[in-house]
């Protein structure tokens, strides 16, 4: 079985072997390498210019431009709050029922949670809007909805929303429910969430 | 497997036992292993898919509950995908290309052994999440960030799951180019190649190139998830939609990685039951090539709904609609084959057949759903469902089954049961149909996918379709029955099994010696 033609074809396997493994290598990195590279071709291009009309007539960095900032004071929207839980031993909910707001005033609102079981537990807050199309006007700068929360037994935690409501916001809509549910994440140890999530 | 007599083994002294098949090297062993293998995955995958018929048999909530339904259909993708249709081809390719051109194993017939036994392992750590805390994945089997980012420790399960499977395919796939590339015996050219070997050296080629690309897409999961890195958390300035774009530059080449095999296969059976040469093979061969070239310009097309500009969408859409150019010459190639032919239907030939049918039926309801507008309005519907349902289950599941019939005088050296084979094709046949028929139109009505509940205009045409899904599940044990009197004993099979059967596997006796080619033959 040793024959030197025997050995040439091992030899050449192992070249074709090795060629093939190296790109495979090469196709893992590419995977990573696909993130910046997407980012570069929609900015090179303007082709993310999603949904945003004035910037693809022409004007293609209008939607950058700075927006108007000011308080709209004629305007008042009566914004409440609601917490729901999701089979979690927890107490969740806000601090203040609701707050009448103008829209592009910057507004800061604060929810209360409480784990009253007697180990430690990671939950993570799904927000939904009422009316559902408020959502898109609703520009949060701050929630504890961005990161999973783990509270050690008995903690008792005061969690913030900071938010401003766009001045875009259609004049029907006079009323927002800002409204979230707290989803227990189990297997999610107190140790990996505060190294993953901490933010 | 028991044809394999103590005789066949002389002079190797090969173990015995647990240990032969732990150890072993050879091609044929290593592909019966993968095809068990890939049939206990496909029967634990079709066991979450009854509950999840059973489930969605009526309105409401009777079984299981949202979160686990979740579970479910997340684990049934990930299972059939990565645990029943590509170890399965895997195995075809193992036990058949080294008999079809002429080489005596496999190039590298150690790290073969390695890339079936490292495929146990991901599937005990996928199966084992269930039991995890907070219960297996959820995220869908294509593990959209951001909960592929948010899930409980079953979510970690997966991913290792993944990569193991992936070091598992990529290592077969080098297997399979390099034998194919250097094995071949004397006067055995690329263009005398059986379409088997062809459209396996290309989808080997796909999966060398895209399944890194699904580790390193995980892999960003998993950094993420553990070591505060944001590539795709929002929070953090990464971009969840980054995430599908990965993912589905390597899934829209996976989808041809499960089908590319099956028009091998279904190209080897019609010229034998047709007593014609196939119709146009070198327009087979670079069909195939073509699909699989023009299948790394097409993955937004799974994506129009993100919200994607209107150059975009329009590329995407006519990108994959030339898709369907090569695999129309494929589908008017098998019947002109059969034109004219003396054709007889044996279960081989009744899969293929039916497989030509049924997939092209998935096929135009793949046209549809690249339209872009029509997308949108049938993205994430049962529409979609149907769709590739169609291609995966009437394409890929009844060209392995065609296969298999073909194949299995060749492995066992006793004809498989006509009256079965027949039984279970017919069985399967109408219970598919039945089954995933009657999604097009919950579909187009506007019934979401992966959803536990449904509104009560849906539950008609889902009563079917669980009626369907239950008897097309029962119809597979029909397959075990089969395979194990096929093993038993039965009719003879003569080296030739099949009249008018063509290529070098025919050449050698069946059952198939353990050793085969060890002096190469040469081909005219």
């Amino acid at each position: 079985m040793n024959s030197p033609a025997d050995n040439g074809l091992a030899s050449d396997n192992r070249r074709l072997l090795l060629r093939l493994a190296l790109s495979a290598l090469v196709m893992f990195g590419f995977g990573f390498l696909l993130v910046p590279f997407y980012e570069k071709i929609c900015d090179a291009t303007g082709i993310n210019n999603v949904l945003r009309p004035e910037a693809e007539a022409g004007a293609r960095f209008a939607a950058d431009a700075p927006l108007n900032s000011q308080v709209d004071a004629s305007r008042s929207i009566l914004v409440q709050f609601d917490a729901n839980l999701h089979d979690l031993p927890w107490r969740f909910q806000p601090v203040q029922r609701s707050v009448s707001v103008h829209p592009g005033q910057l507004v800061h609102v604060e929810y209360e949670v409480t784990n009253t079981r007697a180990e430690p537990i990671t939950g993570q807050a799904v927000p939904s809007y009422g009316p559902q199309l408020a959502g898109q006007y609703f520009r949060k700068l701050d929630c504890f909805c961005f990161a999973q929360q783990t509270l050690a037994p008995g903690e008792r935690r005061i969690m913030p929303v900071v938010f401003v409501v766009d001045p875009a916001l259609p004049p029907d809509v006079n009323t927002i429910t800002l409204s979230y549910t707290f989803f227990e994440l189990k297997g999610r140890s107190a140790a990996s969430s505060a190294g993953g999530r901490a933010s | 497997m028991a044809a394999v007599t103590p005789d066949q083994l002389h002079g190797h002294h090969a173990p015995r036992g647990v240990m032969r098949w732990l150890t072993t090297t050879n091609h044929k062993d290593i592909g019966t292993m993968y095809m068990i293998f890939s049939f206990i995955m496909f029967l634990s995958g079709g066991v979450l898919a009854l509950t999840i018929r059973a489930e969605l048999f009526k309105p409401g909530l009777q079984v299981v509950q949202p979160e686990f339904f979740n579970q479910l259909t997340t684990m049934h993708g990930l299972i059939m995908v990565f645990g029943a249709i590509m170890p399965a081809f895997v195995g075809f390719a193992n036990w058949m290309i080294p008999l079809m051109i002429g080489a005596s194993d496999m190039a590298f017939a150690r790290m073969n052994n390695w890339s079936f036994w490292l495929l146990p392992p991901a599937a005990i750590l996928l199966i084992g999440s269930f039991f995890a805390p907070g219960g297996a994945t959820a995220a869908g089997w294509t593990l959209y960030a951001p909960l592929s980012v948010q899930m409980g420790m079953g979510m970690d399960l997966a991913i290792f799951a993944i990569h193991i499977m992936g070091v598992s395919s990529i290592m077969g796939a080098i297997n399979i180019v390099v034998t194919v590339l250097n094995m071949r015996a004397p006067g055995m050219t690329m263009m005398k190649m059986p379409l088997f070997c062809w459209t396996w050296l290309i989808t080997a080629y796909l999966l060398i190139a895209v399944m890194p690309v699904l580790a390193g897409a995980v892999t960003m999961i998993l950094a993420d998830r553990h070591f505060g890195t944001s590539f795709f958390n929002a929070a953090g300035g990464g971009d969840p939609v980054m995430y599908q774009h990965i993912f589905w530059f390597f899934g829209h080449p996976e989808v041809y990685i499960m089908i590319l095999p099956a028009f091998g296969i279904v190209s080897q059976i019609i010229p034998t039951f047709s007593r014609k040469p196939l119709f146009g093979y070198a327009s087979m061969v670079y069909a195939t090539a073509s699909i699989a070239i023009l299948s790394f310009a097409v993955w937004a097309h799974h994506m129009f709904a993100t919200g994607m500009p209107a150059a975009g969408q329009l590329f995407f859409m006519y990108a994959t609609m030339l898709i369907a150019v090569p695999t129309g010459v494929k589908v008017f190639n098998w019947i002109a084959t059969m034109w004219r032919g003396s054709l007889s239907f044996e279960p081989p030939m009744l899969w293929a057949t039916g497989f030509i049918f049924v997939f092209t039926i998935g096929g135009f309801t793949g046209l549809i759903c690249a339209i872009a507008p029509i997308d949108i309005q049938v993205q994430d519907t049962y529409y979609v469902v149907a769709h590739f349902h169609y291609v995966l289950v009437a394409g890929s599941l009844f060209a392995l089954f065609a296969g298999a019939y073909y194949w299995l005088p060749k492995w066992t050296g006793h004809m498989p049961s006509e009256s079965l084979g027949k039984l279970h094709f017919w069985c399967s046949m109408v219970f598919f149909n039945l089954t995933f028929f009657p999604m097009h139109f919950l579909g187009l009505a506007g019934m979401p996918r992966r959803i536990p509940d449904y509104a009560l205009q849906f539950a008609d045409f889902n009563a079917i379709a669980s009626v369907g899904a239950f008897g097309f599940g029962l119809s597979q044990l029909i397959f075990i029955v089969v395979v194990v009197k096929c093993i038993r004993g039965g009719e003879r099979a003569a080296a030739r099994s099949w009249e008018s059967a063509e290529g070098l596997e025919w050449t050698v006796p069946s059952p198939a010696p353990h050793h085969t080619f060890e002096e190469a033959p040469v081909v005219r």
